[in-house]
């Protein structure tokens, strides 16, 4: 018996290709990563396989002269951020994207389908550019510095690069497109019926909106999130570009280790903390939803 | 020897013991039964029954989980269903929607590898079938719900299979286009002397173009017979009830003396019967078709007084309901005089049935 | 219906996707606008030119990015795309598959993960190896992380496909190849280039695995012009982006109008 789609020699032989490569390429380095996270720094960068958890304490202390652990916040800060930073820019595209999603979908067939592209087009467009439009936008010598001096509003505004509300304004720009998808896709499942039958039955907009529309674009909310939220706190171009050198988050953190300072230990480490954050996030959203699914079924 | 093989030949698909599990849920019970060559057999039954896995074991879709299916006295076990000489009506058509009607009707003589000119040829003949000749270069998506229901016929016909396998394929159509597919079946069938296997939840499908009818329910045979076998002489209640209206009543079972039964009845006379899986000093189900009852009574027949309790005009005929005090029964009359004559609600009335129309069933 | 007694209509989200519209592309047409600035400063009109496009496209560290890029991504959309047809194929049609969501979690992991972990995941796995081509360990990294989004596609396309048609072909005396070949295929097509399309883009797209592997004079495109913003906004960085965008709506308009194609 050939192998052919449809058979059951095909079953194993077609999933073998993909399987293989993310075994290779990622299941079995993450396990190499976790190795790494409790080695110790080679002499000349990399690593020695020699256990310790020094690379862990390193994210909460500083190790002084003579061995003595003195608390230190940096990384400490670094993650946070990167934690704050991915959840608002969740909460935003989440904000913003709805009432954008809703909109379309009431739009006659072929309007709708020009806004739907008008939506993805930018997700096509190199995320690196994107970012380094608001360059342009945000500098000290930007489009929006500029023309608010023109105006005559503001004299010396100071440069809005370099914060922490431009990293805010680039990420929601990189991450938008992938919220706005998976809810428009819910809001189109939606019943119209459904919304004339809460009017009918005394329910305002607003009542509506919150008991009848938003509930059932939930899943479309949820799956929206998790595209922004996990790419969010893995992010590192926008840190560089938008935040400059000083505000960094957890990727430039991972990022430097690798490279400049050369501490694979300490990098692995923070990787580490990341996918566990990731981890925590999907079996936290995971797990609202089964329980919402057995609430609902014992109703 | 040629007597021989024409006993063999006869029987076109004999299904042995076949059953069914899926993921510990019974779907089809051990069933035997034998299809014969050249007839117009369906498989008839409330949705569940195991009618369309039945079909989809014959084509080779599903494997038996017990017993043996022959083809014309050939064991299918393990043949993909590209080796079967079977051919599949979908109920969805599954027209392929990439390639026009010509193309669709190639792809099985294609597959087989018949040469070219044979299989223009044979194209043209199956257009020509189902009267479709103008349409050749057309997409499916471009046709009526009927105009696709012929495409599928002719790209399942095409191939000459052995027996042809029909899943459904009126249930998409409206009631007209139906009934007219119906007739239009039924010509094919007797042209070509294909075998057909017919799957339909719809009794009245059934009687009008079977040549015989298997009955299933909860996931085995209940009758298998020719449509008046299966419509007068019902082998059971289920049958009774799902093939056709009828009253039931229920009643004392006095004596069973070979075909016949003497039951005392509700409507408080006793009479004997033609009876079915009965047993003397029990109790069983008494069945009378709305249309074999008069109204009025006719002289000769059993009576029973009663009142006008209800009546739904259908146009052809009058659905009454008579009160007759022990139990109300469905009465159905022909309107073949004016509308006068219609019985009013709350009308006295006296109605009665030949014991020949009765059939006596067990519980 | 007028817009009043319409209860499906909310009053303001217009007015709110207008600005939407105006925040999405804005930054894009600043970057378009600039570009064809005559000044070398940015912010400064300076008058129309074509001057910073002349000189884009006579860089050749520019030139050679392209090309990086464009091999790269060539050889991780083949690969992921086939590996993710294959994959799609056995877990949406597959009889009696084990392991099904446990196989499909298993493509879509690089999903799932941070991509700058990903990166050092492979960064790693290629030091302990001792690889040091740096065309190669793109191609291979980036097949890894092309694969969930060849196969989203396809997969989609295929659940929304009737698996009659399949049997319909079986039916009718096609093998497993053949139906594959006649019928699948040809009805999944426009799944298949759009998750080839997807792979292609997001391998051009690449900047933080190709960045953090960076080694073996193999510079991406995005690299190259991380380094170029490094180095300043330049109106010659202006004209790459613009032509960047030109390729990148090109690309992405064909791949919409055949997943709009029936």
């Amino acid at each position: 018996m050939s192998a052919a789609p449809g058979n059951a020699r095909w079953n194993v032989i077609g999933l073998l290709p993909a399987q293989l490569i993310m075994l290779a390429t990622l299941i079995i380095p993450v396990g190499i990563i976790v190795l790494v996270s409790f080695s110790t720094r080679g002499p000349y960068g990399g690593f020695e396989y020699v256990f310790t958890t020094a690379p862990y304490k390193q994210i909460l202390f500083n190790e002084g002269w003579s061995g003595e652990l003195e608390f230190n916040p940096q990384y400490l800060i670094v993650v946070a951020r990167t934690m704050i930073l991915a959840a608002a820019t969740t909460f935003i595209c989440l904000l913003l994207a709805f009432p954008a999603a809703y909109y379309i979908s009431l739009r006659k067939p072929a309007m709708k389908m020009l806004l739907i592209y008008l939506v993805t087009l930018p997700f096509w467009v190199s995320m690196i550019v994107r970012v380094y439009s608001w360059i342009i936008i945000l500098g000290n010598d930007g489009v929006i510095a500029k023309t608010l001096r023109a105006l005559g509003l503001v004299d010396n505004m100071g440069s809005l690069l370099f914060t922490d509300t431009a990293m805010l304004i680039g990420l929601v720009y990189s991450y938008i497109p992938l919220m706005i998808l998976p809810i428009f896709a819910s809001i189109e499942k939606l019943d119209p019926a459904l919304v004339e039958a809460s009017h009918d039955l005394y329910g305002s907009r607003l009542t509506t909106l919150r008991r009848v529309i938003l509930p059932l674009c939930r899943p479309g909310m949820v799956a929206g999130s998790i595209l922004v939220f996990v790419p969010c706190l893995g992010a590192v171009l926008e840190p560089i570009l938008l935040g400059g050198g000083k505000t960094m988050m957890m990727g430039n953190l991972i990022q430097l280790q690798f490279g400049a300072a050369r501490n694979w230990p300490l990098g692995a480490a923070i990787s580490i903390v990341l996918m566990a954050a990731v981890l925590v996030f999907l079996l936290w959203r995971g797990l609202r939803s089964i329980r919402r699914e057995e609430a609902e079924a014992a109703a | 020897m040629d007597m021989d093989v024409s006993v063999q030949q006869a029987k076109a698909v004999e299904i042995k013991g076949v059953s069914k599990v899926f993921g510990g849920y019974q779907a089809l019970k051990p069933v035997t039964f034998d299809i014969r060559e050249n007839e117009f057999f369906t498989l008839l039954g409330p949705s569940g029954c195991g009618k369309t896995t039945l079909l989809r074991m014959i084509a080779g879709f599903e494997q038996p989980t017990t017993g043996a299916i022959l083809l014309r006295g050939a064991e299918m076990k393990d043949l993909p269903p590209h080796k079967r000489r079977v051919n599949t009506v979908f109920q969805s058509y599954a027209l392929f929607p990439h390639m026009t009607l010509e193309q669709n009707i190639a792809f099985g003589l294609e597959n087989l590898g018949w040469a070219k000119d044979r299989r223009a040829a044979r194209v043209a003949d199956m257009l020509r079938l189902v009267h479709m000749e103008k349409f050749a270069g057309r997409k499916p998506q471009q046709l009526s719900g009927g105009q696709r229901q012929r495409i599928a016929l002719a790209r399942a016909l095409a191939p000459e299979p052995e027996v042809l396998l029909l899943d459904e394929p009126l249930s998409a159509l409206d009631l007209k286009l139906r009934q007219a597919m119906r007739d239009e079946l039924r010509t094919l069938q007797r042209q070509t002397g294909i075998t057909f296997v017919f799957v339909t939840h719809d009794q009245e499908e059934a009687l009008d173009m079977s040549d015989r009818i298997c009955v299933l329910g909860d996931g085995e045979i209940q009758q298998l017979g020719t449509p008046a076998d299966i419509y007068e002489e019902p082998s059971n209640r289920f049958v009774a009830d799902f093939i056709g209206e009828t009253n039931f009543l229920e009643v004392d079972v006095l004596s069973v003396e070979g075909d016949e039964a003497t039951v005392s009845t509700p409507l408080g006379m006793t009479l004997s019967a033609a009876q079915k899986r009965v047993s003397g000093g029990g109790r069983g189900w008494m069945s009378i078709r709305p249309e074999k009852i008069s109204l009025p009574a006719r002289p000769g027949e059993i009576a029973v007084d009663g009142t006008i309790e209800g009546a739904n005009y259908l146009g052809g005929y009058t659905h009454y309901v008579v009160d007759t005090g022990a139990v109300k029964l469905r009465v159905s009359k022909r309107n073949n005089v004016s509308r006068s004559r219609m019985f009013e609600t709350g009308q006295p009335i006296t109605v009665s049935f030949a014991a020949e129309s009765v059939r006596i069933l067990g519980a | 219906m007028s817009a009043n007694t319409d209860v499906r209509r909310y009053p303001g989200f217009g007015l709110f996707s207008v600005l939407f519209f105006i925040y999405l592309y804005l930054p894009i047409a600043v970057v378009v606008f600039y570009s064809f600035n005559a000044n070398r400063i940015v912010a400064n009109w300076g008058g129309f030119s074509l001057h910073w496009y002349t000189t884009a496209l006579s860089n050749a560290a520019l030139v050679g990015a392209v090309k990086t890029s464009l091999l790269v991504a060539a050889v991780a959309t083949v690969l992921s795309t086939v590996a993710a047809l294959m994959a799609a194929l056995v877990i949406v049609r597959g009889k009696g598959v084990r392991f099904r969501r446990a196989s499909e979690t298993i493509v879509n992991l690089p999903l799932l993960l941070p991509e700058i972990v990903v990166a050092v995941a492979v960064l790693i796995l290629f030091s302990e190896l001792g690889l040091t081509n740096g065309l190669l360990k793109l191609m291979i990294a980036h097949t890894t992380f092309c694969i969930p989004f060849a196969f989203l596609p396809i997969r989609a396309r295929l659940q929304g496909m009737d698996s009659d048609l399949e049997e319909a072909a079986r039916d009718l005396y096609a093998s497993g190849w053949v139906a594959f070949r006649r019928v699948t295929l040809p009805l999944i097509m426009p799944g298949v280039f759009s998750g080839a399309m997807l792979a292609f883009v997001i391998s051009m797209d690449d900047f933080i695995t190709s960045n953090l592997l960076n080694s073996g004079g193999a510079t991406t495109l995005p690299v190259y012009i991380f380094s170029l913003i490094k180095q300043g906004v330049s109106p010659q960085l202006n004209a790459i982006s613009t032509l960047i965008m030109i390729v990148s709506v090109m690309l992405a308009t064909v791949a919409f109008l055949v997943q709009r194609r029936r």
